[in-house]
């Protein structure tokens, strides 16, 4: 009764439970997630109960419900069910006050949605819920979130789930996250914060997103982004485990679950996100977020979850100069002097974390690095970028970079962990051998998938120099280990394309060249379906040309326009490529001092030109030259119509034509500006502004808006063909809408500034 | 008492998630959880203030380590224990003494001060400190006659049987005696404001300047009270980053009628030739009347020092600590969560570790603590009156006792 009162921390966990006082509040926690990602490990020990940063995750994330203000949690455990259920009972958390923890437990679920429909039966959650999983690090209060689902539900019945999502930059060369996860695309209503679109295996080569149309026709404006992390943190409503069970095919939360109701109109169920700001979420997914995880928590993201914090039954630890924890002994007396067992001339770099009864030899450098409890380090050792967790013994010599190392692992002297390597429990690793980059040892062997020739190899050679050579990362080859040289374990082998991917999710960073590698190929790709989007230039710097328009004669008009069609007729002739097309007019136009407008006419006016001069018979034939010519030269033109000024000179020239030189066209003009129109060319905002513009001119004049005047009603209302929406200057992205109903965004992949820009019908 | 021990792990559990912030809350809570815990327990017969110390000692260990940088919960531990050894040299003191000094006690009579029934040793000894008589171990015998005479008035001075009888309930008494010192020691602490504003007439002048940094309750009773009484003053307010109090702190003060003005921490060199008294609130008090306190205080107090401006420090009694500055619990502080900094996800670029060597290039710390030696320190405020940072050492030696510097049971027992 003494400890309830006042104190800001518990008064406000306290409000929020009096809040929801209805009912407890409820969290299911998914103490599996069924993905084979942490394969080996996780054959022998459950993930949840991976140490990260010297702690279990699954405390991680019980801490964090509980002080989240949840009052009971429903554990699921499933995997290796019978280790969560011993790790728990052994823990303080199964007679907590104010907080109760119960476990469900099951031997065929196969996925989250089996998960779910599971404890739908056992009819235990009532209320609203959180769902997560056993992997979660996060210090988010969930009052504020949990107040607009429950508001929105009021309002809405249909609102049944409210995601939590953070901005988190994806990197824009390898387009994954920080957390190693693929780049995430969403689109949500700025207003309502409703989500609209998600997808997180966009087929980034292809450049283009496809959204339905029927979003825009009913709000104001949607943002797109790509910048958003999902922190796999739901607040649900109950309809969702009834959802579950009656979509008895939903397995995966995202893929399925998510996807599924976002896509279904029928039931309209609608789900919203929650963006947090200063509070960190995040979940362990692969090895990649598993380091990226555990340097956020060394830097103290997670406040207070962090290792210098008693926040579980983790031993005291004392946070020292340079983001540096070590824990202090306090139990057993065996080093008096200092805590660890840290040998005076070990040195010890940034960022390190050191567990209780760990000793360090001489000389030995550890940096960037976990080290768990109970490790026996010898000296001249090198540690980097490494996870080692209990029990670790580490002869004299090791040199290890990027690893993580299991408990109970032995490796003799001398023995080298190249980046991303992984090594299972109590594997041995002989003297001298060189584990190579991105491998996976354990002690059991590779469950067999298709393939039968999975007899062992052994490998018969006694130093570990051959050995490399002997141990390519051969597909379908289960390799023993060095047995001659004391070592014990098999490395696992990875499929083709597992290999491919392997960097990509390994606890090691990406290497400089593996990035020039993407980056060159990105570029390959796109260097042909770029050019569109490269050649559009700044709208500035074109517009301040204009400004210097010269009021010169006629004739040097004329010149320039003689000039740019003989140029042209070269290109066609000549094949001179575009970019050299535009040099050369580029080049005229500043000779002869003309306006960008200048160009985009007389350019026009070449292509015309060109096109009516090719022989042909009818009218219908000459429509047809002249949409073959527009759509080889679309992007020539293209670049110069940067704006609507040029597009209204189009026109004019067009008409200008159709009026003098080339009277052929006249018949036609309404027909080819469709398809300028259709082609992109032609703006409905410029043909519009043409038409208004027109209105003032003598009757004479409004000859051809007479003749456009049915299309031009089409494009007024604006429900023609395909529709071009530019978005701004933001990067150069593209919004483009056709006549089908399909949305495509159009990304520049080189380019990551997508960054949440809004679009408007 | 397994209801007392889930109290205890209760309080443990929310210091170590940090769930109870200001040292005058933890205070408070720790001096409530130890009453409780007095309360409940049950002691033997012989050596009852022993058995009492090594209780409070187990408990107080554990919730010292829980949150080793709230100096408070050590603080309170401390003065429980001073309340207990003082109870039981009084008591003792009392079954010898009071043979001898009965008579003695009747003569004293013309102080009413001592001849109140309820009124326990602690309780005369803080009256004692009130009238800063520096309690000696000399003064707490002299005191001992006249609290012995207080159960002796209580059991209506029966004289032969009585003294026998007496010995025997003191001992019953000395655990409600301790209980009773504590009631007494929350109320302090309680009510240190309402002590430390008193005083504000008596430093706030008019038209004076006075700037503060970040938010404390115990500066704004103190301004507040000044105003009160009529004194027309400015306050200068630096925001206190990265929490910026001060915002909220400045609008508090406006909104009660103070000529406010804010201006940011770097601000403060800038302005402080206008400023006539730099007043503060502290997280804890060393015994060298060095200060901690929250972080850039030391910029301030510099800056003050340099244009001669009288620092003061505003401190309740609870927050002075018994150890030095050197001393490996005090020089721990507390690194917060960088994400009040700087926003994660703008820069969430920066914190990739997928590439480059893997590790991070940007880091953030966010202590939350300065140190302000006492050179820098003109004056400090408690309860109890305007102390120069040279006689802590004194204060000090009034509210606790040398055996309890370090809180740790001996292993071997």
């Amino acid at each position: 009764m003494v400890a309830k009162k006042g104190s800001r921390g518990g008064a406000a966990g306290e409000d929020a439970g009096e809040e929801l006082s209805r009912d407890p509040l409820q969290a299911i926690l998914l103490a599996d997630s069924f993905a084979t990602l942490f394969r080996p490990i996780t054959l022998e020990r459950p993930k949840v109960l991976l140490p990260l940063v010297n702690a279990p995750m699954i405390e991680y994330t019980l801490a964090w419900l509980e002080s989240a203000g949840v009052e009971e949690v429903f554990v699921f455990c499933c995997a290796h069910s019978k280790q969560v259920i011993e790790y728990l009972e052994n823990s303080n958390w199964l007679n907590q006050p104010k907080f109760s923890v119960s476990t469900i437990e099951s031997y065929n679920a196969m996925s989250a949605g089996d998960a779910l429909r599971l404890i739908y039966e056992k009819n235990v959650v009532h209320g609203d819920f959180i769902l997560v999983t056993g992997d979660t690090v996060s210090n988010m209060p969930l009052t504020q979130a949990l107040k607009e689902h429950k508001e929105r539900k009021k309002r809405d019945s249909n609102a049944v789930m409210t995601m939590i999502i953070k901005q988190s930059k994806p990197s824009p060369i390898t387009h994954q996250s920080r957390l190693g996860t693929e780049e995430l695309f969403m689109a949500i209503d700025p207003k309502t914060k409703e989500l609209l679109y998600y997808e997180d295996k966009a087929d980034t080569s292809k450049g283009t997103l496809t959204l339905d149309r029927t979003m825009l026709l009913d709000r104001s404006s949607i943002s797109l982004h790509n910048d958003k992390q999902d922190c796999y943190i739901d607040i649900c409503s109950p309809e969702v485990l009834s959802l579950f069970t009656d979509n008895f095919d939903y397995q995966h939360l995202r893929r399925h679950f998510v996807k599924g109701l976002l896509v279904d109109d029928l039931m309209g169920y609608k789900i919203f996100t929650h963006e947090i700001h200063s509070s960190y979420a995040a979940r362990v997914e692969n090895y990649r977020s598993y380091d990226t995880i555990s340097k956020d928590i060394i830097q103290r993201w997670t406040y207070p979850l962090v290792p210098d914090i008693q926040f579980l039954q983790n031993s005291l630890t004392k946070l020292e100069r340079r983001g540096t924890y070590r824990a202090s002994e306090s139990e057993s007396a065996e080093f008096h002097v200092t805590d660890v067992g840290l040998s005076r001339s070990a040195k010890m770099g940034p960022f390190t974390v050191i567990g209780s009864r760990t000793t360090i030899g001489k000389h030995s450098e550890v940096s960037n690095s976990v080290i768990g409890e109970d490790c026996v380090i010898g000296s001249n050792v090198s540690i980097d970028g490494c996870y080692i967790w209990n029990k670790v013994n580490i002869e004299d010599g090791c040199r290890l970079k990027h690893a993580i190392v299991c408990d109970g692992v032995t490796m003799k002297s001398g023995a080298v962990l190249e980046a991303g390597v992984v090594l299972s429990f109590k594997v041995i690793i002989g003297q001298n051998f060189v584990v190579p980059a991105y491998s996976k040892v354990s002690l059991l062997q590779q469950p067999v998938r298709q393939d039968s020739d999975e007899e062992l190899e052994y490998a018969d050679n006694s130093s570990g120099n051959i050995e490399i050579t002997s141990v390519p990362n051969t597909t379908d080859v289960l390799e023993e280990l060095n047995t001659e040289v004391g070592g014990a374990g098999f490395i696992w082998s990875v499929g083709e394309k597992g290999l491919e991917e392997e960097w990509r999710h390994s606890v090691a960073p990406i290497s400089a060249d593996r990035l020039l590698e993407i980056i060159k190929s990105a570029t390959d790709e796109l260097d042909t379906s770029n050019e569109e989007s490269n050649i559009l230039p700044p709208s500035g710097e074109l517009g301040i040309d204009s400004d210097n328009e010269s009021d010169d004669g006629r004739d040097d008009h004329a010149h320039f326009e003689k000039e740019v069609e003989a140029t042209f007729l070269r290109a066609i002739h000549e094949n001179v490529e575009e970019d050299h097309i535009i040099i050369e007019v580029n080049s005229l136009r500043l000779s002869y001092n003309m306006a960008s407008t200048d160009c985009a006419g007389a350019l026009f006016y070449a292509m015309m030109k060109y096109a009516v001069d090719t022989p042909h018979d009818s009218a219908g034939e000459l429509l047809k030259i002249t949409n073959g010519v527009i759509g080889k030269w679309e992007k020539l033109l293209k670049y110069y119509l940067p704006s609507l000024d040029e597009e209204i000179e189009v026109i004019l020239k067009f008409e200008e034509m159709c009026l003098e030189s080339t009277k052929e066209y006249a018949n036609l003009f309404s027909q080819i500006l469709h398809l300028l129109y259709d082609k992109d060319i032609l703006q409905e905002d410029g043909i519009l502004r043409w038409e208004s513009e027109k209105e003032q001119a003598d009757e004479s004049d409004k000859v051809f808006v007479k003749k456009a005047e049915k299309f031009l009603q089409v494009v007024a209302q604006g429900g023609i063909g395909r529709r071009r929406l530019r978005v701004g200057r933001v990067g150069n992205a593209f919004l483009l809408v056709d006549s089908l109903g399909a949305m495509e965004i159009e990304l520049d992949l080189l380019n990551e500034d997508l960054i949440g820009f809004s679009c408007f019908p | 008492m397994p209801d007392v021990h889930s109290l205890v792990n209760e309080f443990v559990i929310k210091l170590k998630k940090r769930q109870i912030e200001g040292s005058k809350t933890t205070a408070k809570l720790t001096a409530e959880l130890l009453r409780s815990f007095i309360s409940q327990l049950r002691l033997p017969h012989s050596n009852q203030a022993g058995a009492l110390i090594d209780a409070v000692k187990e408990v107080g260990e554990k919730l010292i380590t829980a949150k080793p940088v709230e100096l408070a919960v050590g603080n309170v531990v401390r003065r429980v224990l001073h309340i207990i050894r003082e109870e039981d040299l009084s008591i003792t003191n009392a079954a010898v003494g009071g043979l001898n000094l009965a008579s003695e006690s009747d003569d004293d009579d013309g102080n009413d001060e001592y001849d109140h029934p309820v009124l326990s040793a602690s309780a005369v000894a803080a009256a004692a400190r009130n009238a800063l008589r520096p309690p000696s171990l000399q003064t707490l015998l002299d005191d001992i006659p006249h609290a012995a005479a207080t159960p002796h008035t209580s059991s209506s001075g029966d004289d032969s049987e009585g003294k026998s009888k007496s010995a025997d309930s003191l001992r019953r008494k000395l655990k409600h005696d301790v209980i009773e010192a504590v009631n007494e020691l929350i109320q302090e602490i309680s009510t240190c404001h309402e002590q430390i504003a008193e005083q504000a007439v008596e430093h706030i002048h008019h038209n004076e300047v006075i700037l503060t940094l970040g938010s404390s309750q115990t500066v704004k009773e103190f301004l507040l009270a000044a105003k009160e009484k009529n004194r027309s003053f400015r306050v200068f307010v630096a925001e206190g980053a990265p929490r910026y109090q001060g915002h909220a702190f400045a609008k508090e003060l406006a909104s009660r009628g103070l000529q406010t003005t804010v201006i940011t921490d770097s601000a403060v060199f800038a302005m402080i030739s206008h400023v006539n008294m730099v007043i503060v609130g502290a997280h804890a008090v060393m015994a060298n009347g060095g200060v901690i306190a929250p972080v850039g205080l030391n910029m301030v107090a510099l800056a003050a020092k340099r244009h001669a401006v009288p620092f003061v420090v505003l401190s309740g009694v609870h927050k002075l600590c018994p150890l030095y500055p050197h001393n490996p619990e005090v020089l721990l502080n507390e690194l917060k969560s960088p994400s009040e900094l700087l926003d994660f996800g703008e820069f969430s670029d920066c914190l990739d570790f997928g590439s480059g060597s893997g590790s991070p290039l940007i880091h953030v710390v966010n202590p939350a603590f300065d140190y302000v030696p006492p050179d820098l320190v003109s004056l400090f405020i408690t309860d109890t009156g305007g102390h120069n940072p040279s006689y802590i050492y004194r204060l000090i030696a009034d509210f606790y006792s040398p055996d309890d510097l370090v809180v740790q049971r001996k292993s071997a027992s």
